[in-house]
Order: structure tokens, then sequence, then C-alpha cells
């Protein structure tokens, strides 16, 4: 115990590390799924093709093997050199962004067929139906998975350690190193990952009770409510 | 392909709605079967039948939610789903088709309110986005219509926690939000529990002595489609069985098919 | 510097040697985590323990396989090869999430099943062997295989412990030759070629399970 509280300022500025890429990563992720989500539910052959090759590329890399590739094999390519944090974040959100775009697309297609026929019969325009329809339905279903997501990519940036950035992870490694105390260098990141889960865990769901309220919907009140774990689904919640 | 061109037709009297040997088929399904009829501006008129007979695809072919096989829609003389490329009348974009819907509205069977709203921004929303119009317009106008629906206590209510039969009033204040010069009202009372019928009746009462809004009704309301409409078309198969004023049709109906459907209809 | 196609033909036996390493690797964490999630998922439905049980599993869900894998690693007894707890790490990670899956299934069997079961006085092995699981057992087959090509993809964070899987091969090529891209590139089109074809694949068995 007194080992960590030693060595708090460290462990904070790793885990602010760690929030940060998680944070960057999770915006570019989101852009890239809305983009890539809508285009999938387009009729135009193009851009559905451009939505299925990156989504498919993108969810069947690792983003370690991407991060790698960014870092490594690209300086070799062209004479620059990619900052190692940008190159997670990159490879991060490319990757999640993949995943998240088929939970937009998949959320769209299920905005019921009628929603898209009142739209018609107001004359509103794509844009229109997009913007004040389809999307704000779909953006209630597309919120528990994208919950699940954001943990997952939290988790994953732990990668970020093994090409030198200083986040959480390499702040344990480097304590366990000069310190030998392997059990609780590890443990206090762990629980610190932990908390940072727990989190993002009642952010998403804040976000889930604002958008099911939208919608008129029965929202549960509370705050032990927001710690519950999802209901798991059979899907295996947007993890593939 | 059109019989004849509304541009070279001196007569004064154009119908509002014209179909023209129109055919839509599901697959091997032959819904509509080179069907011609016509609806005179301000006409009411109600469309039965056996499900299946078509109705609802006459509806939905006027909101554009469907496309025709073949044969041309006319509507206020333009082509609803063609437009004139020389002489030959081809297959219109969406862009045409959005100009020429905006006469016409449709109330659902099912209301289909947008859930992500208020009743009024589903009222405001057609008005300021699709026409235009200005936001306090829009607003002034929701008032009246909600006040013509009796619904005015629930402007700023989710639509989830309205009644059906509220729901279905809004819906059709949402559909007069527009000014269409034709409503399509497709069985707007199927989807309701009978004691909120009358409520949402009542309002169609009103609309159809308070305007002169060209309206097309499927409904299985006999009484309801007797008292306002002007004329009444019987549909099986596709096709116009028999067609005439309701009283005629509901009183003296001349064919077998219609006597045999109102026999099952009317008890 | 450009591609060198030579320098490729060279380094490819030894990716291969790494992608049989991987392969093993998923298989191995694989049958653990399916093993042990249906135990985590029954014992979960025990009282007291089963709390207990689903917290550790929640601490386990909620922080980065990497982190466990290099703990694990710098606890272990040196008599155990970094491959043994590469695998046993990777099954345990996942097996928090098979568990999850599995219970979803359990609870998607409809209520009736068991009453019928009851209405029969079937003992208990019969209701869960006969009854119970087979119809779970069907719900979750295209979710589990979703795990499965995520955990393959999580391989490589193998390499971090140094086991000498695809991406720890392709890292020491490219520390002997100065030379990442052939060797990295290669990687990912590995990952690529397995990844897609195992995703068709998983989605024709939920279109085939779907109608259940």
């Amino acid at each position: 115990m007194e080992f960590l509280i030693d060595r708090l300022p460290l462990y904070l500025s790793g885990a602010g590390t760690t929030l940060l890429i998680t944070l960057l990563g999770a915006v570019l992720a989101f852009a890239l799924a809305m983009v890539v989500g809508v285009m999938g539910t387009l009729r135009n052959p193009v851009a559905r093709a451009i939505a299925t090759g990156y989504t498919e590329t993108f969810r069947g890399v690792a983003a370690l093997v991407l991060m790698y590739w960014m870092a490594f094999a690209i300086p070799q390519l062209v004479p620059y050199k990619i900052d190692a944090l940008f190159a997670a974040v990159l490879a991060l959100g490319l990757n999640v962004g993949a995943y998240g775009a088929e939970v937009v697309r998949a959320a769209i297609n299920a905005v019921p067929k009628a929603q898209v026929e009142a739209t018609i019969a107001l004359s509103m325009s794509w844009w229109r139906r997009m913007r004040a329809v389809v999307l704000p339905q779909a953006w209630a279903q597309m919120l528990p998975t994208f919950g699940n997501l954001v943990i997952e990519l939290m988790k994953a940036t732990a990668i970020v350690s093994l090409i030198g950035v200083s986040d959480l992870t390499r702040v344990a490694q480097e304590q366990r190193a000069s310190t030998g105390e392997t059990v609780a260098a590890f443990t206090g990141a762990l629980i610190a990952y932990f908390l940072i889960a727990q989190l993002l865990i009642v952010g998403m769901r804040l976000l889930e009770r604002r958008a099911n309220r939208r919608l008129g919907r029965p929202v549960a009140t509370g705050f032990l409510a927001l710690l519950r774990p999802p209901p798991a689904t059979a899907t295996g919640g947007g993890r593939r | 392909m059109p019989q004849s061109d509304p541009r070279t037709s001196t007569g004064t009297h154009e119908p509002l709605i014209r179909f023209d040997q129109v055919v839509k088929r599901f697959g091997s399904l032959t819904v509509l079967d080179r069907l011609d009829f016509t609806v005179d501006a301000g006409e009411r008129v109600t469309l039965i039948g056996p499900s299946g007979s078509g109705k609802t695809t006459i509806l939905r072919l006027l909101m554009t939610l469907e496309q025709v096989t073949s044969g041309v829609i006319w509507v206020g003389g333009e082509p609803l789903s063609h437009r004139y490329q020389g002489d030959r009348l081809v297959r219109a974009n969406e862009k045409h088709q959005r100009r020429v819907r905006k006469q016409i509205g449709m109330v659902f069977q099912q209301f289909n309110l947008f859930p992500n709203m208020t009743v009024r921004q589903n009222i405001t929303e057609g008005p300021i986005h699709s026409l235009g119009i200005s936001r306090e317009e829009a607003d002034q106008r929701a008032r009246e219509l909600l006040e013509m629906v009796d619904l005015s206590d629930k402007i700023d209510a989710h639509p989830a926690h309205l009644s059906g039969g509220q729901q279905q009033r809004v819906a059709i204040a949402r559909a007069l939000a527009m000014r269409p010069k034709i409503l399509l009202l497709d069985e707007v009372t199927s989807a309701l529990d009978p004691e909120l019928v009358t409520g949402v009746l009542d309002v169609l009462r009103t609309v159809a002595e308070t305007t002169d809004i060209t309206m097309l009704l499927v409904t299985h309301e006999m009484q309801f489609a007797r008292d306002v409409s002007h004329r009444v078309l019987m549909f099986d198969h596709g096709r116009i069985v028999e067609e005439g004023p309701p009283e005629q049709i509901f009183g003296d109906p001349k064919e077998e098919r219609t006597k045999a459907f109102l026999h099952a209809v009317l008890d | 510097m450009t591609w060198d196609w030579e320098f490729t033909g060279r380094i490819i036996p030894d990716l291969l040697n790494g992608l049989a390493v991987t392969v093993q690797a998923t298989v191995l964490g694989y049958t653990l985590a399916l093993v042990l999630g249906l135990a985590v998922a029954l014992v979960r439905r025990i009282p007291v323990i089963g709390t207990a049980v689903f917290a550790v599993m929640e601490f386990i869900r909620c922080t980065p396989l990497l982190v466990q894998l290099v703990f694990v690693f710098s606890l272990a007894p040196n008599t155990l090869s970094a491959f043994t707890i590469g695998v046993a790490v990777l099954g345990v990670h996942y097996a928090a999430y098979t568990a999850e899956v599995y219970r979803s299934g359990i609870e998607a069997v409809p209520a009736g099943q068991w009453e019928a079961c009851r209405a029969l006085s079937l003992p208990l092995h019969r209701t869960w062997g006969a009854v119970i699981l087979p119809q779970a057992i069907r719900r979750v087959i295209p979710p589990l295989g979703n795990y499965l090509i995520a955990m393959f993809k999580d391989t490589p964070l193998l390499f971090a412990i140094t086991v000498g899987e695809l991406m720890y091969q392709a890292s020491q090529i490219g520390g002997v030759y100065f030379r990442y891209l052939e060797a990295m590139t290669l990687v990912g089109l590995f990952f690529l070629l397995v990844s897609v074809p195992s995703a068709i694949l998983i989605r024709q068995l939920e279109r085939r399970y779907a109608a259940v």
C-alpha cells in the first residue's frame, strides 16, 4: 500500500495518458464509425464497397499489428516518422471504428421502415431524414454496444507501452523493473484500469439514459443502476 | 403507357388524380391490374374491398412509397413518378417525386409518429424543413391544429406517453400541417382500441366538413365511409368491381361480389 | 527503401513457424476458454460463490489482457514456459467473456422447458444434459465463434512475454535486419487471410442458427 501511495503521482500521470489515448481513439473511432456506417446503408454500390472494404480490413487486423506497422514499416516507405502516440491513436481508432461502423449500420437498418415512410409522407430530404429521424432513433440502439467498444478500446490502449508511450502499463513495468515489487506494481495498474473502466461505464450509462428519455422510454434511476453490468446479449457485444 | 396527354386535352375538367392503366406487381403477384380511375379536386373517395384487393397499394403508390410496374399516375396534371423527355414519359428521379408529393399527405394505420420528437416537433418538422416555413408560423399552425384535434395540452408531450387514439390525432394534425391538397387515410382506426375510434373519426369528420381537401380513404368503418364520402369504389383482385355514391353502394349494391363483401363485413 | 521481394522470400519460413505457434496458442487457449467459461457460467448460478466469481470475472474483463499477461509472466516460476503461461492467461481472460455468452444462452431457453422437465420429474443431470444445454448451445455457437476470431487477433500480445508467435518472429526479424516493412506487412496479410474467411463463416453460422 505504501508502495503505491509513494508512487501515486507516477500512476496518476500514467492513467492520464491512458485516458487521453482512450478519448482520442474513441473520437476517431466514432467519426469513422458514423461515416462508414452510414455509407454501408446507402444504395450506391461504390459507397457500400468502400464501407465493406474498410470494416473487413480493419476488423481483420489486430490494433497491435497495425500500430507496429505504422510505427516501424511506414518510416521505411516514406521519409517520415510517425509519432508513437499518434500511431497508437490511429491504429486503435481505425480498428475500433471498423467494429463501430458495423454497429451503426445495423442500428440504422433496425429503424422501422414505417418511420422512413413517414419521412417520405412529409417530403423530408435524405439528409433531414437521417439527421432528424433515423440517427436519433438508431442512437439509442448503438449506445450499449458503443459502451462495450469503449471499454475494449481502453483496454487495448495498453499496447502503446510496447512502443515507448508512458501509459499506466509502462509505469507499472518501470516500477516493477526498478523495485522488483511485481505484485504491488501491477496491482496498482490493474486497479487503476478497473476504475477507469467503471468511470467509462457510468458515463455511457448516463448517455443511454438520456437517449432513452428522449424517445419517451422508461429509464432506471439511481446511481446503483449505473454500475450494473450491461445485459449481455448473445451477440458478444459487438466484439468479434 | 398513357392513352392521352393532358397537355393536349382542351377540357377544363382535368381530374386531380388520374390512374392510367396502372399495373403493380410484387414478384409474380399482380396487385393492381391495368387500373383506370380518377378523383376530382375536393372529392372524398372511399376504397373498400377484401384484404389483398389492392386498396392500400393505391395509397402507397400515390405517396410514392411504392413504384408502379407500368402505367402512369397523374396528380394535378403532372405525372407523379414520370417526367417528359421530349414527348416520351420516362421514370422521374427522387427530386421530381419529392416536388410532386408535397401536395400529398398521408395518415398511417400505425400512426408512425417520430418517437424522438415531441408532439410539437412532429407537427412542425415537415413545414419548417420541407416547405421552408418560418418556425413561428409553423408553431402557430401546430397550435391551431392541436386545438382542432383537441390535444392542445399535449403539445410538449412525447408520443410514447399518448394513447393510440391521441397519437393518431397528432398524426392527422401532422399531415394537415403540410397543407396537402390530397390526404390519404390508410385504415387509420384499425390499430385502435374500439373506445378510441370515435375520437379519431370525429376529427376526420371535422376535417371533411371544414376543408375542401381531397381525400382517399381505406377503411372498415362503413358508417363513417357512408357519412363522409362522395363516392365509393369496391375493389377485388386489383380491379374496380363497382363504384357509385355511398347510398347506392351500401343500400343497393348491383354486383354479387359487393353484396357478399358488405354482407360479410356488416355481419 | 522500398519493398524487397528477395528478402520477403527469405523471411517467410520464419513467419510461417510463428504462424504455427499462433494457431497452437489460439486453439489451446480457446479450448480452455470454452471449458472454463461453461464452468463459470454454471458456478455463477450458485448464491454467494456465484457473486464472488462474477466479481472476479468482471475485474478480468475490465483490465487489459497485456497487463494480465506480463503480470502473471513475472510472477510465475521459471519451470513454466512462456507459451504455457500465455495460453493459460488467454484462456482465463476469454473465459470471462464466454461465461457471459453461455449465461445468456442458458437464460434464453424458455421457462416452459424447465417446467416441462419438472413435470416429467427428470433428474438434474438429464434436465441439464438432455434439455437445457443442447438448446443453449445452439444459440451460443455464433457468438462463441466471434470470440474465437477475437482471441486469434489477440495472440500477437503474447510476443510481449517472448512467446515465439507470428508477431514475435516479425519483430525479431525487424530487430536483426532493421527492416520492418516486409515482415509487418506479411503479418497483417496473414491475419487478414485467416480472419476475413472466418468472419464470413461465422456470418453463415449466424444465419443458419438464427431460425431456432
